[in-house]
């Protein structure tokens, strides 16, 4: 597929990122670079100077919400672009309604809780509706553990599923991106069928 | 009896089991989960009641935080 067909594919649908952090913030700006055109961001935090290791934000931005930070950084990637925010801690009943119109999510939360509540909502309200997980992707090296996989029906999980954050495998710019590029190139390819 | 756990076939010892006792079985050790059985979400509290019987696929999601 020339990249023109790519960019005419990709141009009417609309991607739901449930958390604009290290996986949300990454993996929307190589969406919004390739041609997808319509954006829901979702997430209630604001920028630390902490996140700039691996968060796609600069140090002017500290302290803004992340919503708004990553919106204008899309802008300026593409000034055509729809971007819906909801600056909002996302509940089942949030994602039942912002995401209703999306063709695809990227689950990009930082707690496990929150990653099992969206992979429960979207089993019970969106079968059809693809969700790909970030689960994995603390530390350093192991680039040979990431893997993408389809868990199960319309559920895929990119990372390599066992290393969880913690003071010895902090989240860092390379492995982080790593997974949040895996995420969206595998969002490209289901979009592309 | 013979289920498909994860896309893998699966002998377990027994007529069946609940999804807890699998998980237990299985030694799934992680503290958060999603659990289906034949396609349809078995939610935390349903997993003591919830029988596995020979013939069925399991699907078993563990999360961690991180993102």
């Amino acid at each position: 597929m020339t990249w023109e067909e790519i960019k005419e594919k990709l141009k009417g649908k609309k991607i739901g990122i449930a958390g604009c952090g290290g996986l949300g913030s990454n993996a929307t700006v190589a969406l919004a670079r390739i041609g997808v055109k319509s954006f829901v961001l979702a997430d209630f935090d604001v920028i630390e100077a902490s996140n700039l290791n691996r968060q796609y934000f600069f140090k002017r931005q500290v302290g803004e919400k992340k919503v708004n930070a990553l919106k204008d950084i899309l802008l300026d990637i593409d000034d055509a672009l729809m971007i819906e925010t909801h600056d909002i801690r996302l509940k089942a009943t949030d994602i039942t309604s912002l995401f209703a119109a999306c063709d695809l999510i990227i689950e990009a939360f930082d707690k496990a809780e929150a990653k099992q509540m969206i992979v429960e909502t979207v089993i019970e309200n969106f079968p059809e509706k693809p969700l790909i997980l970030g689960i994995g992707l603390a530390g350093v090296g192991g680039f040979d553990k990431l893997r993408q996989e389809k868990w199960s029906d319309n559920i895929y999980v990119c990372g390599d599923s066992v290393t969880e954050c913690s003071d010895d495998f902090p989240p860092l710019a390379p492995r982080v991106c790593i997974v949040a590029n895996m995420q969206a190139n595998l969002a490209i390819e289901l979009l592309l069928r | 009896m013979n289920i498909i756990l994860n896309n893998r076939p699966e002998t377990i010892d027994g007529k069946s089991i609940t999804i807890s006792e699998l998980i237990i079985y299985k030694n799934y050790t992680f503290r958060l989960l999603v659990t289906k059985l034949n396609g349809k979400l078995v939610k935390r509290d349903e997993r003591d009641k919830v029988m596995v019987n020979d013939g069925d696929t399991v699907e078993v999601l563990h999360l961690i935080s991180g993102g």
